[in-house]
């Protein structure tokens, strides 16, 4: 597909010449660099709860947000109209961050190698609603047949194309199709009086509704909430204080992404803020750790064919054998540490700028197999689900909320436990990683990340693991 | 413009074949400066609108949203919603609250100031740079920043529907923040301070932020873990707003029909120690959680919701009621569209007569919360295990700061625990809180 083929252009349009021209408004005042970044979204969504359809939506947003740096300063400013008098007032404001006669020599627009992490024949929001529909009755029928104990059930379905548009003063032009799709289940589960206990599930990723056809049925994602909240029926109260922690593979990986990966985010390493700051080179974790931020993986929930400044993603080395080997750089930190960008620019929306993010992020798979792992633990904890965490970059203090866990008693797996927060240090923790399995299982793509208020898909996983030592946060 | 936009699209809608139909259009401007270390670091100034549209036909439901107010923009709206609710089940609850409930209170609410939009951007630069500045003078020990702020935000919300309601508010806010690194060794440790207000001459000063910003970083410093064990705890005010919004959860009717609260089927019941009396007051002049009506049109009222311990009632929208076979509350939101969930105004716990010096002072043992982290609360079954830092207490003082460890408990019984609250109720957001002692919880550490 060529340029003029793409969704702008044909949509609205848009011109290369109008890009540039605009780019020159975005400069007039001497600014190093500017760049524009168009977006339009269409999303449908679905709900179904006790049985009942009882929501259906769609919307479609759109605007242009344009972004002039001058030194380390950012200046930003975005429209919802796309005439060219609102654009070039929305260059004007961005310009004004710097203060001076314009600089930058007038280049043309090119455009970059293209790639297809997420070729999707039929577009999710291209079915039919009845289509969509049936995922979810699908879901409600499988989750209540589970087990006589659920009692109440609710699955949503929520689907988006996002097409962006990104011209650059350094003369970059590129343009996207991002496709995502997702399931979730949600069950309530009760026994006679006793209090209800809740179990969820889902997934998806960058593909149309074919996705849901095989491993990634609404079925198998019902009756994993169900199970989970059958399973808690009968949960013991969680332990406190530090013990042996078994990770389980996948989901759990979002350890990584709070111990480490938020930590390893350039904006906080520039400004020297981060518990990582200054480490590249040192040892961070135990020499069985390797951990990757992967924004190339088809079809996966966190992948994209570029960041949100026009930059191909790729695969980037974090933790390799417990040395720090470097950071997650946009195009400003790039600039400021005099790196280049390692594709993981990323914002919201038009409506945000954008920073150095995550896509996804997990840990390479080790010797050991499960079985090992769990029966060389005498006593401690086995989780296997979590239902997020957070980190404070400065201390390295992070935390993660287990949602399913076993005890672990002379390397048997024992009774269910209640869920629990973990706590450790990100740099300290991951020195206590002992063993690592050979089973490198990835999320079922479910993941939001969050930061300064931003909200970006992404994925996480991770083999079975072994830490030594971590602090549960139960009560007894 | 707006009012008169959400009148014509409801219009539109019934004329398309819609048996009822609510629409919500929305306009903000946000300015935002953001300085580090002495220099401007961002400036973003921006406007956008939208509006949302949800359709009866008969007893089902189709919403759709575009921020594309063009005429095609707002048909295509109205076309996708009414084709939405082609697929969607009759629900014999579904409706438009009763004629009688739609209203505005007539009472100047204060939420609209001219003076924000009339700040000019060097004015807020400078804030931004103020409150900076004073958190980096504060201590040698403060050795970076994150930076300080300045942002305002203008917003306008009309809401209209098939019932003959139309209103429109205003609001404005403005906030100020710093965001200092404190270091001692290798070790680093962050905190911040805020303050917001519908009117800047209800800031606080940018220089009492910066100062208490920093002296919140430095006390940091030095934290140690603690060992394992059961002790009462101190929850800031800014912390023990939290247990109100985990509190709030438990008591939306959203959780309640869908018996997915702890406080199920105790209405009437004490849930709380007889200290708690928790009120949800939209009708405060000049606060965040106020507005003459709610997403739904429906008048704005106080509602007393724990009355010395006492559950007096649960919080709805006219969903949540009819399942329920009560009465809204006047507690609908939603953004742009979709069905109405269940939102509360000032959600607020009564103050007390104690000074937070003399809650710390009767404990022996405990510990003064000043960060929690992470998600783990579990509404459903009342489970709590978060992440927290703060200072120890020792023989009635704050003896050392204190990080990496949890606090647990189950909020059924934390709830009945708490001691007489604190003098110091402020509201810095809709849900406010003074200072709370619990009389035991579990502080897991090593």
């Amino acid at each position: 597909m060529s340029f003029t083929d793409s969704f702008f252009p044909r949509k609205f349009g848009l011109s290369t010449a109008d890009l540039e021209s605009y780019l020159g408004v975005a400069l007039s005042h001497g600014g190093d660099y500017a760049d524009l970044y168009f977006e339009y979204v269409a999303t449908s969504s679905l709900g179904i709860d006790e049985g009942i359809v009882k929501s259906a939506s769609q919307g479609v947003s759109l605007g242009v947000g344009v972004r002039v740096l001058s030194g380390e300063k950012t200046g930003y400013a975005y429209t919802d109209d796309l005439s060219p008098e609102k654009i070039r007032h929305a260059c004007k404001t961005a310009a004004c961050i710097a203060n001076g006669p314009s600089k930058v020599e007038k280049t043309g627009l090119n455009e970059g190698p293209k790639r297809d992490l997420y070729p999707v024949l039929t577009a999710p929001n291209d079915t039919t609603l009845n289509e969509r529909v049936e995922l979810i009755k699908r879901a409600d029928r499988a989750a209540r047949a589970y087990d006589s104990r659920v009692f109440q059930v609710r699955a949503s379905y929520a689907d988006n194309v996002r097409e962006i548009l990104i011209a650059t003063s350094e003369g970059k032009l590129s343009y996207d199709r991002q496709p995502m799709a997702r399931v979730n289940v949600s069950v309530l589960a009760r026994q006679g009086e006793g209090s209800p206990q809740e179990g969820y599930a889902g997934g998806g990723g960058r593909m149309g509704l074919e996705v849901f056809e095989s491993d990634k049925s609404p079925e198998r994602y019902a009756r994993e909430a169900a199970r989970q909240a059958i399973m808690q029926l009968d949960a013991i109260d969680a332990p406190a204080g530090e013990m042996t922690v078994v990770l389980g593979p996948g989901w759990p990986g979002v350890l990584l992404h709070e111990a480490v990966g938020h930590g390893l985010e350039a904006d906080f390493n520039r400004k020297g803020v981060s518990a990582f700051s200054n480490r590249v080179g040192q040892k961070v974790a135990s020499e069985l750790c390797t951990v990757i931020d992967d924004g190339t993986m088809a079809h996966r929930r966190g992948s994209i064919n570029m960041d949100d400044e026009g930059n191909p993603t790729q695969q980037n080395v974090l933790i390799e054998k417990g040395i720090l080997r470097g950071y997650l750089q946009d195009n400003l930190s790039s600039r400021l540490m005099g790196g280049t960008s390692t594709g993981s620019g990323r914002r919201e929306s038009y409506q945000h700028v954008p920073m150095p993010r995550m896509t996804n992020t997990f840990m390479l798979a080790g010797d050991s197999t499960p079985e090992e792992i769990i029966r060389s633990v005498p006593k401690g904890l086995y989780c296997v689900n979590f239902s997020g965490g957070s980190v404070d970059i400065t201390s390295g203090n992070f935390v993660f909320s287990a949602s399913e866990c076993y005890e672990i008693e002379n390397g048997r797996l024992g009774r269910p436990v209640r869920g629990a927060s973990l706590i450790g240090n990100g740099p300290e923790a991951m020195k206590y990683v002992s063993m690592v399995g050979n089973d490198l299982k990835l999320d079922e793509g479910i993941g939001v990340c969050g930061k300064e208020g931003q909200s970006v898909p992404v994925g996480v996983g991770i083999p079975t693991v072994r830490i030594d030592q971590m602090t549960v946060g139960g009560v007894a | 413009m707006i009012q008169q936009l959400a009148t014509d699209v409801v219009a539109r809608a019934l004329k398309l074949g819609a048996t009822e139909a609510e629409c919500t259009v929305a306009e903000g401007n946000e300015f935002s400066a953001s300085v580090r270390l002495g220099e401007v670091e961002q400036l973003k100034e921006a406007g956008s609108r939208g509006a949302g549209i949800r359709v009866l036909v008969g007893q089902r439901t189709g919403s759709a949203t575009t921020s594309d107010l063009t005429k095609e923009g707002v048909e295509r709206m109205v076309r996708a919603a009414i084709e939405n609710a082609s697929v969607t089940t009759d629900d014999p609850f579904a409706g438009l609250p009763d004629e009688a409930e739609l209203g505005s209170i007539d009472v100047d609410l204060e939420t609209y100031s001219e003076s924000v939009e009339q700040l000019e951007a060097e004015w807020k630069i400078a804030q931004a740079k103020a409150a900076e500045a004073a958190a980096l003078q504060f201590d040698p020990r403060i050795t970076n920043s994150e930076g300080g702020s300045f942002d305002t935000y203008l917003s306008s919300r009309a809401f209209a529907n098939s019932r003959g309601f139309s209103g429109l508010a205003r609001s404005s806010s403005c906030s100020i923040s710093a965001v200092p690194v404190a270091k001692e060794g290798e070790k680093m440790e962050r905190d911040y301070w805020f303050s917001i207000a519908r009117r800047p001459d209800r800031l606080e000063a940018a220089d009492l932020v910066g100062r208490l910003a920093a002296q919140r970083a430095v006390r940091r410093l030095g934290a140690r873990k603690v060992s394992t064990q059961k002790v009462p705890i101190v929850f800031e005010p800014r912390i023990a707003r939290t247990l109100l919004a985990n509190l709030f959860e438990a008591v939306s009717g959203d959780s309640i029909y869908r018996q997915a609260s702890f406080l199920n089927g105790q209405l009437g019941a004490r849930v709380a120690s007889e200290y708690i009396t928790v009120i949800d007051d939209p009708t405060i002049p000049g606060l965040f959680g106020s507005s003459p009506f709610d997403d739904e049109g429906v008048r704005a009222r106080r509602k007393v919701v724990v009355e010395r311990g006492i559950l007096k009632t649960y919080l709805h929208n006219t969903y949540t009621a009819k399942k329920l076979g009560t009465t809204t509350t006047g507690n609908a939101a939603r953004g742009l569209a979709g069905n109405a969930y269940v939102d509360h105004g000032n959600f607020f716990l009564e103050a007390g007569s104690k000074t937070p010096e003399q809650m710390i002072g009767g404990i022996k043992s405990g510990l003064y919360v000043t960060e929690l982290m992470g998600q783990g609360v579990n509404v459903v079954n009342g489970d709590y295990s978060r992440g927290a830092a703060g200072m120890w207490i020792e023989n009635g003082e704050l003896a050392y700061p204190v990080s990496e460890i949890t606090i647990a408990g189950n909020l059924k019984q934390m709830l009945l625990d708490i001691e007489e609250p604190g003098v110091d109720l402020e509201f810095r957001g809709s849900i406010a809180s003074p200072t709370l002692m619990i009389r035991e919880m579990t502080v897991s550490g090593n």
